[in-house]
């Protein structure tokens, strides 16, 4: 069994309200330092392991799991000690 | 004319398309379940609002997934109408028959109330009733409906006149105030905006009928001449 | 086995364990004795929830039975999930109110979001489609930040669940007040549709029938607070969620669609959700209904969780789950239905002849109670009443009158209250629209829907002024009624009934207690005297935070029911040109006022007087001008006075009026004498309008000016142009939300 840790991340250059949203009131709790907050999504996904386990969720990813027009993403695969 | 209204699990105003066609436009018009529709029977394909599988991961990102979706994008082919009305137009986004994706709204709040359109492309099957440049108003309702592109698909967009509704007083922050666009052949129109909401006096405007009585109009002329 | 970790009836008893569940010393005697032994872990569980207040009414039931209840047109009284009346043509309205205050004060969003989902389920499980939502909000200052966070996440916990559901939010109102700045109050009103002939009951009937479980996973979730201590002895303990629900829209609306598929199948016995108590209240409820036992294996309930305790499941408040009575042998074509919509239904048990409720788990009996014992013979309490002292001195008070400088001013300020102000901060979140029914959305005096494919609409509002029933319980729990009323009849409909959120502090508190009696009377002989009977509703009490009860907050959700939509009226001025007519006169009664509060800071003196007879007549005779065709606007004289009342109905499309008064200018403007209505008639109309309802009093004319001009004895007083108000007062809230504390 293999965790698949996902990790999906709005591309560069396009607007993240909730990401601002965020920012700002960082900002207001006085961490003046931030910057930028962008908002990302995380998931984990639990599989069997296969040969093709990297292609597969490479392919996950860009099918479903990510938008390419407006995401991008990355992960990890673990191992499971049952 | 007969109408198909695709029922996902989530969707919400499946109903009210459903009562748009049948009781606004008076045309034949079923709900179809997603699994077990055949659209090759029907002339045009609705696409309702809602919030469909919950909205979970993205809008319309999961039952972009369906296997109708293959049966929308043949009747795209087809060249038979194809509207999807907010989570519709999210779907439509998310299966890839429009350009763009869908963000949330720039003030990260859902919102429901009348927005004011201009009219910006008459020569489509779904606007010829309206007024080039004209005004009209139609209930927006979501959370989601910040319309992304980036600059060469807007350039496109504009070029090839595919932008239908835009918004005058734009409330969520959608690139280029764009409320509804249609694909490069015309025949699938996304937009935000719910039309079926605005068919009757009654509930306050009547706006939305029109664009129902283009697709219509669209359609007998077609098959008029033919027959 | 599992038995075997959990704490044993000795220990129960002797650690009075039972007391942390929140069963009194006296309660678990009266187990012991309905038992005939002592009960186990599983068992007392049971009973606490369902002796609790929530389940059993214990301190709330002889106040309930004092409401009226019954009516030529109701047709399921109190009792069931919910509430329903006859609106002709085999069709009938159904509605209940709940409360859902202290997991909304634990956790915004999701505390709003779940008593969104619940009072939902209340309606669909009764076999109704549910078309309409109401809230009812009651928050301390929007100065505070914690009070602004909760007020956010509320309102979007409410948007979150009921624009998903695609059940639109038609209506309901918001309150500030200091005295709920512990303990904010979120009830929610859901409103649906019904054939006669499907109506459903939550019953167990028909021993060997098979009870089926549907809908989401049982977790550990919304086990109450008290049973933690319990806990630690397990071994599973650290692994354990805190009690927070979560809830899932989605699942509710597969649920939804499916349920009211399944209630057209013949092989349903009953139906009912697992609200408050869970599985508990559901199952022992049904079977009791029915006059039957009911016998559950435990091991088939769908578990989220790893090695879930029977209690555990037992006391669950998970989301979004429905039980079912099937009968046997057909569970199979039940569950057809629910797996079209990804769901599962499980047959977890049967019903039995033997009037027991009786539960296994891992092989054994875990559980085995008498059913009534569980869901009819909770004590019953009739507590102790005191006449408060603050009352006392309220009462022999003067005359409280205000005094202040500027009237434009001070209008001003009061449309900024934030109780007054325009609420479209919270109702622009709302999905008012979806199901293409809603004639009048949110911001009129009520909404209204349409009855599609009939000439019917229906009116429904929330209302209760809690000032005036802290001043004097029984006249604010008549005006209470008799505000919903007029919000009902103002929109073109005659009132059919009502349910009631009765929430409170501590009943165990004599001058609470009182305060509960008191307003339950005067409630009561308003719906007698205005034919709206209570056929649903629900008790909410201990609603307090630092030893510091709420203002005591009955309230009241009507509908109404509107003949025909050409009848529909709107709060709005419709012309330039009309007339302008109020009913009622004023009287300088300011106690408990937005003026009063907004130029003292607090609430005192006595509260406006009401006569119920002079509310129904003048009620009546205003629906039936407006019935007649000759109302072009109207709009009940509440908060802030006609002064508020007239901008409100001026702000739609920012006509201008000249009205003309004379008399107390203070009270003309700003009391808030009871039964008063704003009334616009076109000129060609007036006479008739005046013969029909004479009470009417003609005070000026809207005009396209833009400019609200008053004058008091021939002097013109207020001069300001209508926009300038408006966007004070839609400004206001918005403002406040952003500012920074």
């Amino acid at each position: 069994m293999r965790k698949v840790k996902v990790y999906i991340t709005l591309k560069e250059g396009v607007l993240d309200p909730q990401g601002k949203a965020v920012k700002n009131s960082l900002n207001t709790l006085d961490y003046a330092n931030v910057n930028e907050v962008r908002v990302g999504k995380y998931m984990e996904v639990m599989m069997e392991d296969t040969e093709e386990l990297e292609a597969q969720v490479e392919e996950m990813c860009e099918k479903l799991l990510a938008n390419p027009v407006i995401e991008d993403y990355s992960y990890q695969i673990e191992e499971v000690i049952a | 004319m007969k109408f198909a209204v695709v029922v996902f699990p989530g969707s919400n105003c499946d109903r009210d398309m459903y009562h748009a066609i049948k009781d606004g436009l008076k045309e034949e018009v079923d709900l179809v379940w997603y699994q077990d529709a055949d659209l090759t029977e029907y002339d045009a394909v609705l696409l309702p609002g809602g919030f469909s599988y919950g909205d979970y991961l993205r809008s319309g990102a999961i039952a972009s997934t369906s296997n109708i979706v293959q049966q929308i994008k043949e009747a795209a082919a087809d060249k038979k109408p194809v509207l999807g009305v907010c989570n519709g137009f999210q779907v439509l986004l998310e299966s890839g028959l429009l350009p763009g994706a869908m963000l949330p709204n720039r003030d990260l709040k859902f919102m429901c109330h009348h927005e004011e359109l201009r009219v910006e492309n008459v020569e489509t099957m779904f606007s010829s009733e309206y007024q080039k440049g004209g005004l009209i108003q139609l209930p927006i309702a979501h959370g989601e409906g910040n319309y992304y592109c980036d600059e060469a698909v807007f350039q496109q967009l504009k070029d090839n006149e595919q932008i239908v509704f835009t918004y005058t007083n734009n409330p969520n922050g959608s690139t280029g105030d764009i409320a509804g666009i249609v694909n490069e052949s015309g025949n699938v129109l996304g937009m935000m905006p719910h039309p079926e909401r605005a068919v009757e006096s009654l509930l306050g405007n009547a706006d939305g009928l029109r664009l129902f009585q283009s697709i219509l109009m669209y359609w007998r002329n077609n098959h008029v001449i033919h027959a | 086995m599992s038995s075997m970790l959990e704490i044993s009836p000795q220990e129960i008893e002797q650690k009075r364990l039972y007391a942390e569940m929140g069963l009194s010393d006296q309660e678990y005697k009266q187990v012991v004795e309905l038992l005939g032994r002592r009960p186990n872990h599983t068992e007392i569980g049971l009973f606490s929830v369902m002796w609790s207040e929530h389940c059993s009414y214990k301190n709330s039931k002889p106040l309930l039975k004092k409401f009226p209840t019954e009516g030529p047109h109701v047709l399921q009284g109190p009792g069931e999930g919910a509430g329903v009346i006859d609106i002709g043509d085999n069709q009938a309205v159904v509605f209940k109110v709940e409360s859902h205050n202290h997991p909304s004060a634990v956790e915004p969003y999701q505390g709003a979001a779940t008593g969104v989902g619940g009072i939902i389920r209340d309606v669909f499980s009764m076999g109704a489609r549910p078309i309409a939502l109401l809230n009812s909000l009651r928050f301390g200052s929007l100065q505070h930040p914690r009070i602004k966070y909760l007020f956010e996440e509320v309102v979007r916990g409410i948007a979150g669940y009921g624009n998903c559901v695609g059940v639109p939010t038609v209506g309901g109102e918001v309150q500030f007040d200091d005295s709920y700045e512990g303990n904010p109050l979120v009830n929610a009103m859901c409103v649906g549709l019904i054939n006669h002939n499907d109506i459903q009951k939550g019953i167990a009937a028909g021993v060997g029938n098979t009870v089926m479980y549907v809908g989401a996973k049982t977790g550990r979730d919304g086990i109450h607070g008290a049973t933690f201590a319990s806990e630690e002895l397990s071994e599973e303990a650290e692994s354990k969620r805190p009690s927070v629900q979560v809830g899932d829209p989605f699942m509710e609306k597969l649920l939804i669609e499916a349920c009211l598929e399944v209630i057209h199948h013949d092989a349903l016995v009953g139906i009912q959700d697992m609200g408050a108590a869970g599985l508990t209240s559901s199952a022992s409820e049904m079977a009791s209904k029915a006059g039957t036992g009911m016998k559950m294996n435990l091991d088939h309930i769908p578990q989220r969780e790893k090695n879930m305790t029977p209690y555990e499941m037992m006391l669950s408040e998970s989301q979004e789950r429905m039980l079912l009575v099937i009968e046997k042998g057909r569970e199979q074509e039940i569950s057809e239905i629910f797996k079209k919509y990804d769901l599962e239904a499980v047959a977890v048990g049967e019903v039995i002849e033997e009037r027991r409720f009786r539960l296994l788990h891992l092989g054994e009996v875990v559980a085995d109670v008498p059913v009534d014992a569980l869901a009819e013979d909770a004590p019953v309490y009739h507590q102790p009443s005191s006449v408060p002292e603050y009352y006392k001195e309220f009462q022999a008070m003067e005359d409280y009158q205000p005094i202040f400088e500027n009237y434009e001013e001070t209008l001003l300020q009061l449309l900024q209250q934030p109780t007054i102000a325009s609420k479209e901060w919270v109702y622009d979140q709302y999905d008012s629209m979806v199901q293409t029914n809603t004639v009048v959305t949110p911001g009129s005096d009520a909404a209204v829907l349409r009855v599609r494919g009939t000439k019917k609409a229906l009116a429904m509002t929330t209302d209760c002024n809690s000032r005036f029933i802290y001043l004097d319980p029984e006249t604010g729990g008549k005006i209470a009624v008799a505000e919903a009323a007029r919000n009902i009849v103002c929109s073109g409909a005659r009132p059919l009934g009502l349910t009631d959120g009765l929430n409170f502090g501590s009943p165990e508190n004599p001058e609470i207690f009182w305060q509960m009696e008191k307003s339950v009377d005067g409630m009561s002989e308003a719906c007698k005297m205005l034919e709206a009977p209570v056929i649903s509703g629900n008790v909410s009490l201990y609603n307090e935070s630092f030893g510091k009860a709420i203002y005591p907050t009955p309230i009241v959700g009507m509908v109404g029911l509107v003949e025909d939509t050409s009848h529909i009226t709107r709060s709005d001025f419709q012309r330039a040109g009309d007339l302008i007519y109020v009913i009622g006169k004023a009287e300088p009664e300011f106690g408990g006022s937005e003026l009063q509060g907004m130029l003292e800071g607090r609430h005192f003196g006595k509260a406006p007087r009401i006569d119920l007879v002079v509310e129904k007549e003048r009620q009546s005779s205003l629906l039936a001008a407006i019935q007649a065709g000759l109302v072009q606007s109207a709009h009940d004289i509440s908060e802030g006075g006609l002064a508020v009342a007239l901008a409100e109905s001026l702000f739609g499309e920012e006509f201008g009026c000249d009205v003309s008064l004379t008399g107390n200018a203070a009270a003309e403007l700003f009391a808030e004498t009871q039964s008063r209505f704003l009334v616009s008639v076109r000129p060609e109309d007036h006479e008739k309008w005046e013969q029909l309802v004479t009470e009417a009093v003609f005070v000026g004319t809207v005009n396209n000016d833009g400019h609200y001009r008053l004058s008091m004895d021939g002097e013109t007083i207020l001069d300001t142009p209508t926009k300038y108000l408006k966007d004070a007062w839609k400004g206001a809230i918005p403002c406040l939300v952003k500012s920074k504390a």
